[in-house]
Formats: structure tokens, sequence, C-alpha cells
């Protein structure tokens, strides 16, 4: 039976882009399905029911959604390439700094770019606290995986390409060379490994994108004042 | 090689009862340490410095943290009963479950309950409409997992057992069996299951302590 896969995304989803850059690595052809998320197509409606959002993959039919689970299924459907260590102490590493990312340093740094005055202050202690420890974490690594690209460091992706996008439209800084290196390190890393730079999203479009999100989310904050 | 399984929890938590029905299951044997969350043990803060947090597994010495994670490690170093099925696409559809569960629900469960006066019903009509994802998800099958308890059921035992103990302590009543005849179905049996049964907290001493804990914040308003 030929082989249908497809992937739901925008262009800009940092949580897409994981899919994308999981898929690619592994040398797996797709389908790209982009979505326009003020107006979402009723195909990702159908196949995301509970959170309508991106990424969304579909297997010869057969849909799954959340990020994270995705990288997962792809780790144990395509074997080659693997983005997981193969002992189980390691993936529950993986695992767990993969959910530390998202429940922790994704949410902080998000609060210090659209938050003001005192909440953006507290994101900023809260986020600073993270980095510490993914900059701990790098000691003696080139990638969170080690020597090559894995799930954390996909799952890391956004501090990438999205951090320097905030700190350039807020006006802040989050990672610096005095108290980051190995991020910041890493980070190159990241962004020069081949595969991955062919799919990173334009600097100047996430400029734009993040300008008008925060002039608009500011702009209905001080409206409901 | 003596193999040495220790497991930090508290007595109430559904975090931590989740890690020891999957011991349990699995038939591991290991040494549970009861924390007191006002007053942490070192060793709970040295084996879990960045949350802080239970449940903590450590396995010869080395720490796994964070229950979902815990539950994963379980099924990949001890073999016997599953807890996820072998497929890929059903895993992945389980895992989807198991973070809609605890990303999703427990929130505005816990809000509905607990919450102020003013939140209570908006929260109550979320966790309706969550809830009722779960009960279209049980469709005939006897658990979560199928014929028998998995990874999801595990994780759901917060709603099988748990949220009876809100409901009752706080006089919210969510889970009905108009509205979740499945759903109430499938949480009697689970809560019935002679291996479940056996570590599930004491139902009286557990709605004493959140009516006390939480019960009286709303009382003064």
């Amino acid at each position: 039976m030929a082989e249908e896969l497809k992937v739901f995304r925008t262009w800009s989803s940092p949580f897409a882009l994981r899919v994308v850059w999981a898929l690619q690595l592994k040398g797996v052809p797709f389908e790209t399905i982009y979505e326009d998320l003020s107006n979402k197509s009723s195909l990702l409606l159908q196949y995301n029911p509970i959170y309508k959002k991106v990424p969304v993959l579909v297997h010869n039919g057969k849909p799954l959604a959340e990020s994270l689970v995705i990288l997962e299924y792809i780790e144990e459907t395509w074997k080659q390439t693997p983005l997981l260590p193969q002992d189980p102490f390691e993936r529950a590493t993986a695992r767990f700094w993969a959910r530390f990312g998202d429940d922790k340093v994704l949410p902080s740094i998000w609060n210090v770019f659209i938050k003001q005055g005192k909440e953006q202050e507290e994101a900023m202690v809260t986020a600073q606290g993270s980095l510490k420890y993914l900059e701990e974490e790098l000691r003696g690594k080139k990638f969170f995986s080690g020597e090559k690209i894995g799930l954390v460091d996909l799952a890391f992706g956004w501090i990438a390409n999205l951090v320097d996008v905030f700190e350039e439209v807020k006006g802040v800084t989050l990672i610096d060379h005095e108290n980051h290196p190995l991020l910041l390190a890493w980070k190159q890393n990241f962004m020069d490994a081949p595969i991955i730079k062919e799919s990173w999203p334009s600097r100047d479009k996430l400029i734009t994108k993040y300008h008008a999100m925060l002039e608009a989310y500011t702009a209905k904050e001080a409206a409901a004042k | 090689m003596a193999e040495e399984v220790l497991l930090f929890g508290v007595w109430g938590s559904p975090f931590s009862r989740r890690v020891e029905m999957a011991l349990k299951l699995k038939g591991v044997e290991y040494k549970y340490m009861e924390e007191d969350i006002t007053n942490k043990s070192p060793a709970l803060l040295k084996y879990n410095p960045i949350h802080k947090k239970i449940p903590v597994l450590v396995h010869n010495g080395k720490p796994i943290a964070e229950s979902q994670v815990i539950l994963e490690y379980i099924d990949e170093t001890w073999q016997g009963y599953s807890l996820l099925p072998k497929d890929p696409y059903q895993r992945a559809v389980a895992r989807f479950w198991a973070k809609f569960i605890d990303d999703k629900c427990l929130q505005p469960v816990f809000k509905a309950c607990w919450g102020e006066e003013k939140d209570r019903e908006k929260a109550a009509e979320e966790a309706t409409e969550l809830l009722k994802f779960l009960e279209e998800e049980l469709k005939e099958k006897r658990f979560f997992g199928g014929e028998s308890i998995g990874m999801v059921d595990i994780v759901a035992s917060i709603i099988a057992f748990w949220l009876g103990v809100f409901e009752e302590a706080s006089g919210v009543k969510l889970l009905t069996t108009e509205k979740f005849p499945k759903l109430c179905n499938w949480a009697h049996e689970f809560v019935s299951n002679g291996v479940i049964k056996e570590n599930l907290p004491p139902r009286d001493k557990l709605i004493a302590y959140f009516r006390n804990r939480f019960g009286g914040a709303n009382a003064s308003k």
C-alpha cells in the first residue's frame, strides 16, 4: 500500500516545526498542508477536534495531535536516525526535559515577551531560573541529546529561532554570553545543522508577526483597563 | 544484582498513587517513602531539584520525576503486564489521552469544586465539555486500555476516584450517570479492580483532608 503521510502546519508554528524536522531528519517523505489559523480547514477540525491546532500528523488516514506525542510516534514508526536513546533511564530523562521545556520554560519566556510591569518581572525571574537549568544540562555536550540532534533539541528548537525575535521586538535580554555561553553555542550548532537550517522560518517574517502580536495584545490589555 | 526501587510520594496524591498502581500491576517490589510537603526531605530535594515535587522514582540510585515520564519508564523497564499497547498508533493515542487528562481536565475539574464561587459555574461547564471527550473515547471498551487497565486508566484514576472525593467534600456534582453513563461505569470497574482497590487512599480520610484544606477558603467569603 502506498504510504500516505500529511503534516498540517503553519509557516511559523514552533510545534509543527518539530514534526517537520523529525521527519526530515529521518528522511521520511510527507505532504505539507499549510493552515490559516484564522480560517481553519474542515479537515483540521475533523482531525483535531479537541484542540483544533497544528501540528496534526495524518498517517494512512489516521490522525495524531500534540507535537511531543507525534514525535514519539515518528520515532517508533521510522527507526532510522533515532531521536531518543535506547536506555530507558536516558529516555526518561529526555522526556523529562522535553516536558520541562513546554511546561516551564516556554510559558515563562512567553510571559516575559507578552506581559508588562510586575508580571513581566516575575516571569523574567522564572525564565532565568529555567534557563540556568538548561545551561547546566548542556555541560560537556554539543546538543541536549549528545553528539547528535535528538528529540530534546527538536523540542527546544523554538529557543533557537524565537527567543532572539522576542528579545528584539520587546527590547529585553533573555539569553546572553555571560550567563548562557553553552546555550548560545547550542543555538548556533542547531541553526547550522543541515536539514534543520533548510526549514528555518524567516526571521524577518517572525519579527513582523510577533511585533503585530505584541501590539495587538498590549492594545487589548490597555482597552480592558 | 539486588534491585532497589524507591518511591517518594504522598498518601493522598493521585500522582504518586498512579506510580504505585503501575508498580503493583507489574509486580515490582519497591520501598515507599512518605513525604511531608510542608517539610520536604533532603532526599527528595536531591532527587528532584528542579520541581521539588513528588512523585519521584529512584531505580538503583537513578531518579526519575514527573508521573507520566515515570509510568513510561516503568513500562519500558519491567516486562510482564503492559501499560501501553504494542502498536505505535495505539500508543500515540494513549499518550494523547493521558496528556489531555493532565493538561486540560485537571484544572477545570479542580476549579469547579474548589475555585472561588464566581468561577465555579464556568469551570464546571468547561470540565463537563472535556469529560464528554473522555466519555466518547471509551466507546464500548471496558477500560481506556481495552480489556485491561492501561496507562490512560491509571492517569484517569484522578477522575475515577479523586473526583468523587472532591464532589463529596465540596458538594459539587460533575460526574453524573445521566451525563456520563460510560465514564461512571468505567470508574466503578476501575476502582473495583483488585490491584487498584488496594492502592487507593482511604476515602474518608481524603474527604476530610480536602474539606479541611480547600473548603474553608470559600466559607469565609
